[in-house]
C-alpha cells in the first residue's frame, strides 16, 4: 500500500527530475528551433558536464567551482563542436544531421569511458545542503531542494537571455526563420555557435548539478536523451515555455508511475507523448513553427 | 557609375535553369520595375541580388564592390534591402521588436519615430504581435523594417499583392513618397497600372531573359509591348 507521504515525496521528486529535465531539454529544444539541428549528442553532452563537474571537484574540493567550471567546460565544447563540425551540416539532409550528431555522442561517451572507465564517480553533497529539511508535514533531503532552486535559477536566467535582450530577439526571430534574420544583417552563423554553445551548457550545468544525486557513469545521458525528446514532443519543439511545462509533466510521469512500478515508467511517458501527438500534433505549447 | 550593376547573371533551381544571362542596371534615386509573367523570373531575380538564390555566374556589382555569391547578411550590410513577398514578419515578435532587430546591425539605423512618421498605423499598433497584424499592416511593417536601415536600394516584391485596393492605395502613396525622396528602388508588381506610375523605367522580364527595356513614360504611351509579353 503506498500512503500519503510515499506519494508527496514521489511527487517532489518528480519536480526535481522535472526541473532537470527541463533545463536540459530547453536547450535542446532552442538548438533544433534555431539551427533546425536535432542534437542526438545532447545526454553525452549532460554526462560530459557531469565528469566535467567531477573532475574539478577532484582537484579544486569546490562544489561552486565545480558547477561553474564544468559547465564553463560544455559551453566551450559545444562551440568547438559547432565550429569544426556541426555547421557543415546545416544544408544537408536531417538524416545526416542525426547521423552525425549520433556519432558524436558516442564518440564522447567512449573517450570518457577511455579515460575516466565505466565505474560511476560522484561528487558529495555540499555540507551546507546536507541532512533533510522539515517541509511541515514531511521530511525531504535538502540537497535535492536546492538542486531545484539552482535549476530554477539557470532557467531564469535562460529566460531573461531570450527574452529582455537583443541576442534573445535574435534568437527567438531566428527559430521561426533564421533566412530573414540574415536578410535583416545579422550573421545568423554566428548567433548558431552561440545558440549551440548555450544549449550545450545547459544541458552540461543540469549534469553537473545532478551528480551528488545520481553518481554518473559514462552512459547516464542515454536514458535522459529519450526522456528530454519525449519532453520536447509534449511541450512544443522549438518552444521555451514547453520546455519548462513538458519536463515538469514528464518528471512527474516518471517518478509516480515508478512508485507503483518503475518498469513501467517509461512507458508512461511514451503513452502520455502519444496522446499528447493526438490531440494537439505541434505539443502543448508549440506553434505549427519552421518549415 | 549605376548604383547597381547586374552583368549576365545566371540563376538555377537545383538543375532547371531560371535566370539566362541577365543585364540590367540601377541609377541612384531611380524607381525601376521588373514587369513578366508569373513564373517568368522576377522574384528570383531578386533572391539572386540579396543572395537567397546563389547564382551560378555573372556578376553583381553595388555601389562600386561585386557581391556575388556573398551571404545575406553580407549583402544586408551593403546597404541593400529586400521586402519579401511572403513579407515574413515575425510573429513571436511584436512590432516594435520586429523594427529594432531590423536595425540591430545598422549603424545609421533610423530612429523608431522616423519610421512611425510614415506609418501611423504601426505606432498604433506597436505592441501587437507581428501575426496578429492584418495584410496590409503586415506588409507595412515589412516595408518599415527595409527602411529602418536607411538602405541605398530596396527590392519590393509584390508589396500589393492580396491587399484591399483601399490598403494599396495607402502603400502606393508611402511607395511614392520614398520615390519622391530620391529612394532607389526596384519594384516588382503585378499591379501594372500602379507600377508604370510609381517606376521611371522598366525592364521586361519572359522566361528568364530581359526582354525589353524602356521608360515607363513610353510604354504608357505604347501599350503593345506589354499586350506581347504579358498578354494585357
Amino acid at each position: 500500500m503506498i500512503s500519503w507521504s510515499n506519494f508527496i515525496s514521489q511527487c517532489i521528486n518528480g519536480v526535481v527530475l522535472g526541473a532537470l529535465l527541463a533545463l536540459i531539454s530547453s536547450g535542446l529544444t532552442i538548438i533544433y528551433g534555431t539551427l533546425g539541428v536535432l542534437n542526438l549528442a545532447h545526454g553525452a553532452l549532460f554526462m560530459l558536464g557531469g565528469y566535467a563537474g567531477w573532475y574539478t571537484y577532484e582537484h579544486t574540493q569546490s562544489y561552486f567551482l565545480s558547477i561553474v567550471l564544468g559547465a564553463l567546460f560544455v559551453l566551450l565544447v559545444g562551440i568547438i563542436i559547432e565550429r569544426v563540425l556541426i555547421r557543415f551540416f546545416y544544408s544537408r539532409t536531417d538524416e545526416e544531421q542525426i547521423l552525425v550528431t549520433f556519432g558524436l555522442g558516442i564518440v564522447i561517451v567512449e573517450i570518457i569511458r577511455l579515460v575516466f572507465g565505466s565505474l560511476s564517480e560522484s561528487i558529495p553533497i555540499p555540507h551546507w545542503a546536507q541532512g533533510i529539511t522539515s517541509l511541515g508535514f514531511m521530511f525531504y533531503p535538502t540537497y535535492r531542494l536546492v538542486v531545484v532552486g539552482i535549476v530554477a535559477l539557470a532557467l531564469f536566467s535562460l529566460w531573461l537571455i531570450l527574452y529582455r535582450t537583443n541576442l534573445g530577439m535574435i534568437v527567438r526571430a531566428g527559430i521561426e526563420d533564421s533566412e530573414m534574420v540574415d536578410m535583416l544583417g545579422i550573421n545568423v552563423y554566428r548567433v548558431f555557435m552561440v545558440v549551440f554553445g548555450v544549449g550545450a551548457m545547459a544541458a552540461g550545468f543540469a549534469g553537473v548539478v545532478n551528480v551528488p544525486v545520481t553518481p554518473i557513469t559514462p552512459d547516464v545521458g542515454e536514458d535522459i536523451l529519450v526522456e528530454t525528446f519525449v519532453v520536447i514532443v509534449i511541450g512544443g519543439v522549438g518552444s521555451f515555455p514547453g520546455a519548462i511545462l513538458g519536463g515538469l509533466i514528464a518528471g512527474e510521469i516518471l517518478s509516480i508511475t515508478s512508485m507503483f512500478n518503475p518498469a513501467y515508467s517509461q512507458v508512461m511517458l511514451f503513452v502520455v507523448m502519444t496522446i499528447v501527438l493526438f490531440t494537439r500534433p505541434y505539443g502543448l505549447l508549440g506553434s505549427k513553427g519552421r518549415s | 557609375m549605376s548604383l547597381l550593376n547586374v552583368k549576365e547573371l545566371n540563376s538555377y533551381y537545383g538543375d532547371s535553369h531560371i535566370l539566362f544571362d541577365l543585364d540590367f542596371h540601377v541609377e541612384k534615386n531611380e524607381v525601376i520595375a521588373l514587369i513578366g509573367r508569373n513564373g517568368a523570373g522576377k522574384s528570383t531575380t531578386l533572391n539572386s541580388l540579396i543572395g537567397l538564390v546563389k547564382p551560378r555566374s555573372g556578376s553583381i556589382i553595388l555601389d562600386g564592390k561585386e557581391y556575388l555569391g556573398q551571404a545575406p547578411h553580407v549583402i544586408a550590410r551593403a546597404g541593400m534591402q529586400l521586402v519579401h513577398e511572403d513579407r515574413r514578419i515575425f510573429g513571436s515578435l511584436n512590432v516594435e521588436d520586429n523594427i529594432i532587430l531590423a536595425g540591430l546591425s545598422e549603424p545609421k539605423r533610423w530612429p523608431l519615430e522616423k519610421i512611425y512618421e510614415i506609418f501611423p498605423r504601426l505606432k498604433e499598433r506597436r505592441l501587437s504581435s507581428g501575426t496578429d497584424l492584418s495584410g496590409g499592416e503586415q506588409q507595412m511593417l515589412a516595408i518599415a523594417r527595409a527602411l529602418v536601415r536607411d538602405p541605398k536600394l530596396i527590392l519590393l516584391d509584390e508589396p500589393f499583392e492580396g491587399l484591399a485596393p483601399v490598403i494599396v492605395q495607402d502603400l502606393v502613396r508611402v511607395c511614392r513618397q520614398l520615390a519622391d525622396e530620391g529612394r532607389t528602388i526596384i519594384l516588382v508588381e503585378q499591379n501594372i497600372p500602379a507600377t508604370l506610375n510609381l517606376a521611371s523605367r522598366a525592364y521586361i522580364v519572359n522566361n528568364g531573359h530581359i526582354v525589353h527595356e524602356d521608360s515607363t513614360a513610353s510604354i504608357k504611351a505604347n501599350p503593345s509591348v506589354l499586350q506581347r509579353y504579358l498578354g494585357v
